[in-house]
């Protein structure tokens, strides 16, 4: 029997349920509204009063509405068919729903019954398995989809059958499993989670030892992000955070991608599920959607469930973890999931924190972060979850309680500027402020010296030596002016400009250069610094400025031709011509 | 206390709190959002706790007594759509200000969004002839816009020319605390354009109460849904001031003891305001909804709440700017920012135009550090002073907004101001572009 409630009252899609049976915090319920059911979850329990937030609008919703209690928290069904899928922040599948509006109280299944998809055993009988072991695999798109011991088992069962190779739907058996009770458990291809509880099916989560190539010279280059790593990226509005993620969401080495759009603006939603489709991805040579899965909660969606959007994701990502996979997680963007929390936490009258968010949004924050990492799974195969937030700080301005909360636990720091996006210098990631503590692992620089060459650490280093430098005596050349500073001057700053313009910045939207692979990296880094590295022949300041812009133009049509093609070349043997010119020997 | 009249209807006449902008009484079997007459104002419901009902009266409770009579009418608000609707002008509850009823068929508005899976990705320009727009700041059918913008500076003047040339099916003015001379300055140029049939008016001037205005974005919205949707046309929203209207949220929050956020602004600005921007739209059979809405800028922060929520949530932004070197008001090329021109720059216009935008607006950044120069009493160099002489130029020839003409015309000016000033090498655009439209 479930429980049963009465709506008592109503502000806004907070709404009281008075009920005298058994309820859970966080439990879901359904409230009926004439004849549709809104569905809600418990967060606050007052004895008899039960605080539900509705994940739809509450407009015409009257007491004394009868309420059902679902008996479980906030779940996501996970299974064979999420990739390419386009969900709502509750895993309702978009495509599925009618009509051109939204309706509320309409809820789709997020997978397809009736599909069938290969699937091929792994385990066999009498192994012995507990949760989120492989006991088969099923052909998604292009990866093996594990059908795994459901994560809800506990204990250690005895595989007693494990179905054939063969084309099976999702809700069929596909084993066997005897607990140490001699009872028998039947396993789909299907099953659920709760989103807020993390997925903990593996051995050991290490310290992250490898780098997530990107293909974003930013990051790759100057910042690199470990794979399993966490970073964030807080930017005032319209300085490119959503640019960045799609970018990455384009190029990174993941096997797959999960974008939580939370919060933030349909059309760029709607430009991924126009371009994905079309797009090819460079390592299957399928299209990028086939490795994509889309959390949508767009800023004219219910706010309560914004808050669910980012689990739903993070929760679907540890699935496919589970799976060994290497799954690249963006969320953009955080801050609306912090204000969603905000709201609530106002109408429910709670002591306000900073700002009026939460006391415990540091906590909340952390919490979600930690969910991220580089796992060891039961049969010593890895998987991995790199987690990628942005943060919307209010009026740009960094001393505010996400960027400042966030900024405790993501180890990677891409800080967007004004004044670069201004300048169009894109993408305006802020090469001085920005850091990647995994520079700082012995285990990443090892990694990093051993794919990209011994000189990869230290020439890094080399050019962000060289950022500053010039940013210093920029400063200098302000204040002095050009002929009041020795020539030299003029030469750093335009080594640093070097750097800037051939390094950190990068036209997303150019074919060619929106992706660097490391080996092109690794081929532009030392050509940068063996041109920091030489000395150059002025007889004014006046002559600096000219020829260093030319220098980096013509860098920059090495960055605009395709790695080692003629064109590449030919480019490169004009560079060399400029650089004689005024290079001493 | 409780009589029924018309079905739905039910009558209240005893009111147990009152503060400025709500009532509350005791009443039973109401929803929810529903609208109520309060003393023959207009009021919705805000909070329901067992059998107290709290209402939000728009036009503020001055003057109500605790036995004034509360009729509820059992639904939220709404409004008359119908073709009827073109060439009309309304007042913030929907009903015609100049006399006459509407026929058509009743929608609440403020309804459910669309689903992001049944919308297209916008591609279709919008010329206006103002190159600091075209140019630099192209707009698309289906984007969000605001002009940021100080309150001296003409952006109704603007808007109402952008209206005039983008071709829309309909253009909704919707006049949130619009003074009244700017709402018969609307009319009249409407009129003498020949467009009057085209437009429909939600008008709420300063002469009406402020939270009247919430309702307006609203109401011209649910219309614009209506053309868009229903008839497949294109449709061009303007709503001016949304300042106005994020003031009359702050108030009602205000007045419910909310907690305030930054600025004194409700925490929920962010979802209140997207709640209107996002019906911006366009679908795949042609009909769409383009907001181009005005945010005012008190001297010129736009850290302030409204502002920086603002340019969250649209599509870029638009900022006047007083150029005082020429004497003309200008689209600011550094601050503003169309975020959907890269779907048409280049592809619906000439193809060399992103490159000569760009080329452009980095010379003027140039021009700039070398004013900065200047004023710190430095030498310039000689190209420092060939900016300076490009940047008066662009700023007259294409940034101004007095200027009206074709994309090509303004990508041609650009090359007489680029060869009159540089060389190829330093506007640096690709070689077969300087080959093909370099002036010689
Ligand atoms: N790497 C880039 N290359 C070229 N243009 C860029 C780049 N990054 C950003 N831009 C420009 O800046 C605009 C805004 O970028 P974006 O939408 O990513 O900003 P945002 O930080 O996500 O802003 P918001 O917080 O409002 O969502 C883009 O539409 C584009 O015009
Ligand atoms: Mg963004």
């Amino acid at each position: 029997m479930s429980t049963i409630g009465k709506v008592t009252g109503i502000i806004a899609n907070l709404v009281i349920v008075e009920t005298q049976d058994r309820v859970a915090q966080n439990e879901i319920c359904f409230i009926k509204h004439d004849d549709t059911r809104l569905m809600a979850e418990v967060i606050k329990i007052m004895g008899s009063k039960v605080y539900v937030q509705v994940f739809e609008s509450t407009r015409g919703l009257k007491v004394g509405s009868e309420v059902e209690f679902a008996g479980h928290m906030l779940e996501v069904t996970l299974g064979p068919g999420l990739l390419s899928k386009n969900f709502d922040g509750l895993q309702n599948d978009l495509d599925k729903m009618t009509g051109v509006f939204l309706k509320r109280g309409e809820y789709t299944e997020p997978l397809e019954n009736d599909k069938e998809y290969e699937f091929e055993p792994i385990a066999k009988a009498g192994d012995t398995v507990v949760a989120g072991d492989w006991l088969g695999e099923a052909k998604e798109n292009w990866i093996g989809h594990k059908i795994m011991v459901p994560f809800v088992f506990t204990g250690k069962y005895t595989v007693k059958s494990v179905t054939e190779k063969g084309s099976y739907k999702i809700n069929d058996t596909m084993a066997v499993l005897t607990d140490k009770d001699g009872k028998e458990h039947k396993v789909t291809m299907v099953q659920k989670w709760p989103v807020k509880v993390p997925i903990r099916a593996y051995t050991e989560k290490p310290r992250p030892f490898k780098v997530l190539e990107t293909g974003v010279r930013v990051f790759d280059t100057l910042n690199p992000i470990a794979e399993g790593g966490t970073g964030f990226i807080p930017g005032p509005f319209g300085s490119g955070k959503t640019v960045l993620q799609h970018a990455l969401s384009k190029q990174a080495e993941a096997d797959l991608v999960i974008i939580a759009a939370c919060g933030e603006r349909a059309n760029e939603v709607v430009e991924i599920f126009t371009e994905f489709p079309e797009l090819d991805d460079p390592r299957t040579g399928r299209k990028l959607m086939e490795r994509t899965t889309i959390i949508a909660n767009t800023s004219n969606m219910p706010v309560a469930a914004r808050e669910a959007s980012v689990y739903t994701a993070m929760t679907i990502a540890e699935y496919y973890r589970s799976m060994g996979l290497k799954v690249l997680l963006l969320a953009d963007s955080t801050s609306r999931w912090a204000q969603a929390l905000r709201e609530m936490s106002n109408r429910m009258e709670e002591l306000p924190g900073p700002d009026g968010f939460p006391m415990d949004l540091p906590a909340i924050i952390s919490n979600f972060y930690s969910r991220a990492g580089f796992v060891f799974l039961n049969n010593s195969e890895t998987g991995s979850i790199t987690f990628i937030g942005t943060v919307s700080p209010a009026g740009g301005n960094l001393k505010e309680p996400v960027t400042e909360s966030t900024k405790k636990t993501a180890r990677c720091f891409y800080a967007l500027s004004q004044q670069r996006a201004d300048s169009k210098r894109y993408p305006a990631i802020d090469p001085i402020e920005s850091y990647s503590k995994y520079l700082e692992y012995p285990e990443i620089v090892e990694y990093l010296n051993k794919q990209n060459g011994e000189n990869w650490t230290k020439n890094v280093l080399f050019v962000k030596d060289a950022l500053l430098r010039s940013k210093e005596v920029y400063e200098q050349i302000n204040i002095l002016g050009d002929d009041g500073v020795p020539l030299d001057y003029h030469i750093t700053y335009w080594k640093g400009e070097v750097v800037d313009f051939v390094i950190s910045q990068q036209d997303a939207f150019d074919k060619i250069d929106q992706r660097s692979e490391f080996k092109r990296q690794r081929y532009m880094l030392e050509k940068v610094v063996d041109v920091l590295k030489m000395d150059f022949k002025f007889d004014s300041f006046e002559e600096v400025n000219p020829y260093f812009k030319n220098l980096i133009n013509q860098f920059k049509q090495m960055n605009y031709s395709e790695f080692e093609s003629e064109e590449f070349q030919n480019n490169e043997k004009e560079l060399e011509v400029i650089i004689q010119e005024r290079k001493v020997a | 206390m409780e009589k029924d009249t018309k079905a739905f209807q039910r009558i209240y006449t005893k009111l147990f709190q009152l503060t400025k902008a709500t009532v509350s009484l005791h009443a039973t079997g109401i929803g929810n959002e529903e609208l109520a007459i309060v003393d023959g104002r207009l009021a919705q419901v805000v909070k329901i706790m067992e059998d107290v009902v709290t209402l939000q009266v728009f036009a503020g409770t001055e003057g109500i007594a605790n036995d004034a009579e509360v009729i509820f009418t059992g639904k939220a608000p709404t409004l008359k759509v119908g073709e009827g609707l073109a060439g009309r002008f309304f007042n913030a509850y929907g009903e015609p200000i100049d006399g006459g009823e509407i026929m058509g068929e009743e929608i609440e508005i403020g309804g459910p969004s669309v689903n992001p899976v049944r919308r297209k990705q916008p591609s279709e320009f919008i010329a206006t002839g103002i190159a600091g727009i075209d140019l630099n700041n192209a707009l698309v059918t289906g984007q969000k816009i605001p002009f940021f913008a100080d309150p001296d500076q003409p952006f109704n003047q603007v808007m109402a020319n952008v209206a005039l040339r983008a071709e829309a099916d309909k253009i909704i003015l919707g006049g949130v605390g619009l003074s009244n001379d700017d709402y018969l300055y609307f009319k009249s140029v409407f009129d003498e354009a020949g467009a009057l049939d085209r437009i429909v008016g939600f008008i709420n001037t300063t002469e009406n109460p402020p939270v009247e205005r919430l309702l307006v974005p609203d109401m011209a919205l649910s219309a614009a849904e209506y053309f868009a949707v229903e008839k497949g046309e294109k449709v061009l929203v303007l709503l001016t001031d949304l300042t106005l209207y994020a003031d009359a949220l702050s108030i009602v929050s205000n007045r419910m003891d909310q907690i305030p956020s930054k600025d004194s602004m409700p925490g929920s600005l962010y979802s209140d305001l997207a709640r209107l921007y996002e019906k911006a739209v366009q679908f795949p059979d042609g009909g769409s909804i383009t907001i181009i809405a005005v945010t005012t800028l008190s001297s010129g922060d736009i850290t302030h709440a409204i502002p920086d929520n603002t340019g969250y949530i649209t599509e870029g932004q638009l900022f006047l700017r007083k150029d005082s070197d020429i004497g003309k008001v200008i689209v600011d090329p550094f601050r503003s920012l169309s975020r959907l021109k890269q779907l048409v720059i280049g592809k619906k216009t000439r193809e060399d135009h992103p490159q000569v935008m760009n080329a452009a607006v980095r010379l003027y950044a140039d021009a700039a550090n070398s004013k900065t120069k200047l004023e710190n009493g430095f030498d310039l160099t000689d190209y420092d002073e060939r900016t300076l002489e490009f940047a008066r130029a662009y700023s007259e020839k294409l940034l101004a907004i007095d200027v009206n003409v074709e994309v090509e015309a303004m990508l041609d000016t650009a090359y007489e101001l680029f060869s009159k000033h540089f060389s190829p090498v330093e506007v640096g655009l690709k070689q077969e572009f300087v080959d093909k439209y370099w002036k010689k």
